[in-house]
């Protein structure tokens, strides 16, 4: 008997709030999920994430807006009714029942017969390969083993929707890459939609279908991973989905087609805008990577320090205007030397307002 | 060991420095040595003068004690009195413990409760005798309300002994019980919670089972301290009579009577009684999960 | 756990839960309560409260007992009580905490014993054993009898206080030249006085309340408080009922005034817990 996630259309959370006394932790968020959909909740930690997560758990009630999954409102049921798998940061293991126990506790929870909870058990066991340590107890298993059984009891009992909570935060890095396709390839097999949430942009790249980024309790931007990345819609999301140099500029005018021609430091360059420019001071996104070192670049800065990662250099320089800009190098350059700068206008974002 | 080249031997001192004997460790001696000379020497003492009665053989005093029925009923009586009240310590404790575990302020209840075990038995007992007594608030409140038509006597008598064991002992026994419950990982019961089990059954399967063993402590400590009741069984139970418990025969051989070696006799099947109860109670204990109520790494 | 819809039976447990709690402190301040309004009463018989009130049975109390000379006492007893087991349970605590050695387990459970053994147990063979030296009925015997749960109380709660300090910085002393008194006196006793001063509070409250050992050792010139107040209610009908009360107030301030103190310093749970201190 193969485990295989209930079926559901959508999950809608709809102006969910949460608040706790005067704080506001959700501001109203509007999100809607598919089925078998792999969402990412990322944002710095205090952005609400895990709030969110636990009111659709049910562990947190609302202050205001609701949840439904098809039709059916469930903000109002309580966690154990709900029906839905979730993995905690801790894990969260029964530390007192064997990993056996507690990977068919929600089947026993059900009331299922015996012998279909132990063949459950062991398909999911088989599933997040822990063949052979059933009767352990959790506190004789390592971190990483640990984890497998905290995902072996969320998806044994063919939850629509799994939710996890910083499952990797625990790790160490060669584990946590390693557990990262361990979760992709349990997603891929059970399909059950999955809310995953994460402080980590490289986890949420990676595994997810959309990311929601999250900050101050609001929803600043879904998109796909690939949208996220190439196209954050604003500012504070260019900042967290990886690291971009936020130029001061001020607006020159139109540039060729969808272009926007601008100053910054007196030099003149193009660039992509995001969402409507009003004339004046501007902000220029760059990825060190994407900003390089060229004889006819518009950029003119002075080299303060490069040193070498690995396959690239990597170097920060200071524009005559005293702007720092960290860019990549092919080669190794001494400090001091003059150089001059350019990009793809498709890599240079420019939005709206001082930085 | 043969070989050529032996190291320098190492001196005493390092050696027994290796083994983490050094001065640091002398540090214990002056403490054990107090303890040794006033706990352990005692003891040993009063075992060997319960063997050196008065008169007879080694074992006369024990023979007395459980030959004479004044002697040995002091403990079906003293066990008849401290197992409920530890037992309904115990069973006020929990959901009490489960509750405020959930509260922030936990402080203002906890300062609360510690009071009666602060002032003692002696205070509570002269507390009881005023509140319980035939013209206390008590029974002038029950009246008041006419479900009694004259004053019931709840001092002086198994029942006396039996609420001051409560007043006293249920905040000893909700506090050991709230330190063992806050040490639960609140995510465990939440866990439980999203796998689809329902307040009862979380606390069979989770709670239950991770507190089982704090438990068993909690019963040894509160049943240790209500077996030895001297003063409240004095002052407000019937000491003659339904509550004349092991202490009061213990303390009458010591000091109505001065029979030193029947009093220690007494003492020392105290201890036996209480080693056997906590034995079993521990033993009872192994069968149970004993690791830390932790939900996993961190 | 937090749940959006708490079901009826949920809130009528949940009811009776709270109302238990508040019948039991009601029922602890009527206890409290009857000991202090009797103790101002000028006579209280077959009502709700007395007629009139009056201090004078304080100052009675005060008379009647020799209040004077107990609390003298007292303050003598507990005052030698908390430095004794202070100066050696400190040190004792310290060793525990950084050394391991053989028998370490052995020398726990010899400080264990004393606090799992009940008073009055230990307290009829120690009070042989005293009186055979010479010390029974005096304030000595009563000091010394009443080390046995407070030395072992102090060790254990201060053994958590060292262990969270860092051993690196003892090393780091040392590595900048303190010799071990130095160590000691600029060091340690700067950062354990939080703890040192809590077990000393909670060992201070819980000897002026330790009635069967000091009852069973001591004489008429060594009775603490408690011990008289215990003789003073046991033999109700020849003093007056509110002159005992009185001086079980005098009793129960001076216990809770240290209480109070102590509790700034300390969590109630400490009074009750060698547990609750072991586990920390």
């Amino acid at each position: 008997m193969a485990i295989h996630s209930k079926d559901f259309r959508t999950l809608r959370l709809d102006g969910v709030q949460r608040d706790f006394g005067a704080f506001n932790a959700l501001k109203g968020i509007s999100l809607t999920i598919a089925r078998g959909e792999f969402v990412a909740l990322l944002g710095p930690s205090g952005c609400g994430k895990s709030t969110a997560l636990n009111c659709v758990a049910g562990l947190l009630p609302l202050t205001g807006g609701t949840i439904s999954l098809d039709d059916t409102r469930i903000d109002t049921l309580s966690p154990e009714d709900r029906g839905f798998g979730m993995v905690f940061q801790n894990y969260a293991l029964f530390p007192h029942m064997s990993v056996a126990r507690n990977v068919g506790f929600g089947l026993a929870m059900r009331n299922e017969p015996r012998a279909q909870i132990a063949e459950k058990v062991a398909e999911a066991l088989r599933l997040v390969r822990l063949e052979g340590q059933a009767d352990k107890l959790p506190g004789q298993l390592s971190g990483g083993q640990q984890q497998r059984v905290a995902i072996a009891r969320a998806i044994v009992v063919a939850p629509p929707l799994v939710m996890m909570d910083e499952p990797l935060s625990n790790l160490d890095a060669k584990l946590r890459l390693e557990m990262r396709a361990e979760i992709r390839r349990i997603h891929a097999h059970l399909g059950s939609a999955t809310i995953y949430v994460t402080h980590d942009q490289d986890e949420a790249l990676s595994l997810a279908d959309r990311i929601v980024v999250m900050r101050q309790g609001e929803v600043r931007q879904v998109g796909t991973p690939e949208d996220l990345y190439t196209r954050p819609a604003t500012v504070d999301v260019a900042e967290f989905m990886g690291f971009r140099n936020m130029l001061p500029a001020t607006m020159a005018g139109a540039g060729s087609g969808t272009r926007a021609r601008v100053t910054v430091d007196g030099a003149a360059c193009e660039g992509t805008p995001v969402g409507p420019l009003a004339p004046g001071a501007v902000t220029l996104a760059i990825r060190p990577e994407d900003l390089r070192p060229q004889d006819d670049g518009p950029l003119a800065a002075r080299v303060d320090q490069v040193e070498y990662r690995g396959r690239a250099f990597f170097g920060i320089a200071t524009t005559p205007g005293g702007t720092a800009l960290h860019f990549r190098a092919p080669s190794r350059v001494a400090p001091g030397t003059a150089l001059r700068f350019g990009a793809d206008p498709d890599r240079i974002l420019i939005y709206g307002g001082a930085a | 060991m043969t070989g050529a080249a032996l190291p320098r031997r190492p001196g005493l001192r390092e050696r027994l420095a290796r083994r983490g004997l050094d001065g640091t460790t002398l540090l214990v001696l002056p403490a054990a040595l107090a303890i040794l000379a006033l706990f352990v020497f005692p003891f040993i003492e009063g075992l060997v003068l319960s063997f050196l009665p008065k008169q007879g053989g080694p074992l006369a005093n024990y023979a007395k004690f459980f030959g004479d029925p004044y002697l040995w009923k002091t403990i079906p009586t003293t066990l008849g009195i401290a197992i409920p009240a530890t037992l309904a310590n115990i069973a006020l404790s929990v959901p009490v413990a489960l509750r405020v575990r959930r509260m922030k302020r936990q402080r203002l209840l906890t300062t609360i409760l510690v009071i009666p075990i602060t002032l003692g038995t002696v205070l509570v007992a002269e507390g009881l005798l005023n509140y319980l007594g035939p013209q206390g608030w008590l029974n002038r409140t029950l009246m008041a309300l006419h479900l009694i038509d004259r004053p019931v006597r709840l001092v002086h008598n198994y029942w006396g002994v039996l609420w001051s064991l409560v007043i006293a002992g249920f905040p000893f026994t909700f506090l050991l019980t709230l330190s063992y419950v806050s040490g639960i990982d609140p995510n465990l019961e939440r866990a439980a919670a999203t796998l689809g089990a329902g307040p009862r059954a979380r606390f069979r399967t989770v709670l239950l089972p991770l507190m089982a063993s704090g438990l068993a402590i909690t019963f040894c400590l509160s049943f240790v301290q209500a077996f030895a009741v001297y003063p409240s069984a004095v002052l407000v139970g019937a000491p003659a009579g339904s509550t004349r418990v092991i202490s009061i025969a213990a303390f009458q051989a010591a000091y109505e009577t001065y029979d030193d070696s029947l009093a220690s006799s007494i003492a020392m099947i105290m201890a036996a009684i209480q080693l056997v109860i906590v034995v079993l109670v521990l033993a009872g204990r192994s069968l149970f999960y004993r690791g830390p109520a932790g939900g996993g790494k961190g | 756990m937090t749940q959006s819809r708490t079901s009826i039976l949920d809130r009528i447990w949940i009811l009776a839960v709270w109302t238990f709690v508040g019948f039991f402190i009601l029922n602890l301040a009527a206890i409290v309560g009857a000991v202090a309004v009797n103790s101002v009463a000028t006579r209280w018989l077959g009502t709700w409260l007395p007629k009139a009130y009056t201090w004078h049975w304080y100052a009675d109390a005060w008379s009647e007992f020799q209040l004077g000379n107990i609390l003298t006492v007292t303050f003598e007893v507990v005052g030698a009580v908390v430095l004794l087991s202070g100066l050696l349970g400190v040190p004792a605590a310290y060793a525990l905490s950084r050394r391991d050695f053989p028998g370490k387990k052995a020398v726990m459970l010899l400080f264990l014993l004393p606090l799992l053994v009940p008073p009055m147990t230990i307290g009829i063979p120690l009070a042989t054993v005293l009186y055979r030296l010479g010390l029974g009925g005096t304030i000595w015997g009563v000091i010394l009898a009443n080390l046995v749960p407070s030395l072992p109380f102090v060790i254990l709660i201060t053994i958590p206080f060292i262990d969270q300090i860092d051993q690196r910085v003892e090393q780091a002393a040392r590595v900048f030249g303190a010799n071990t008194l130095r160590l000691f006196t600029h060091v340690l006793v700067p950062l354990l006085t939080p703890g040192i001063l809590a077990a000393l509070l909670l060992v201070l409250v819980r000897t002026i309340a330790m009635f069967e050992l000091t009852f069973l050792t001591s004489g008429p010139t060594s009775q603490t408080l408690v011990v008289a107040l215990y003789y003073a209610v046991s033999a109700a009908g020849v003093r007056a009922g509110q002159s005992v009360d009185a001086m079980a107030m005098i009793y129960m301030v001076t216990t809770l005034v240290w209480l109070v103190i102590a509790l700034r310093f300390v969590n109630p749970t400490q009074i009750v817990g060698r547990q609750a201190a072991a586990r920390d």
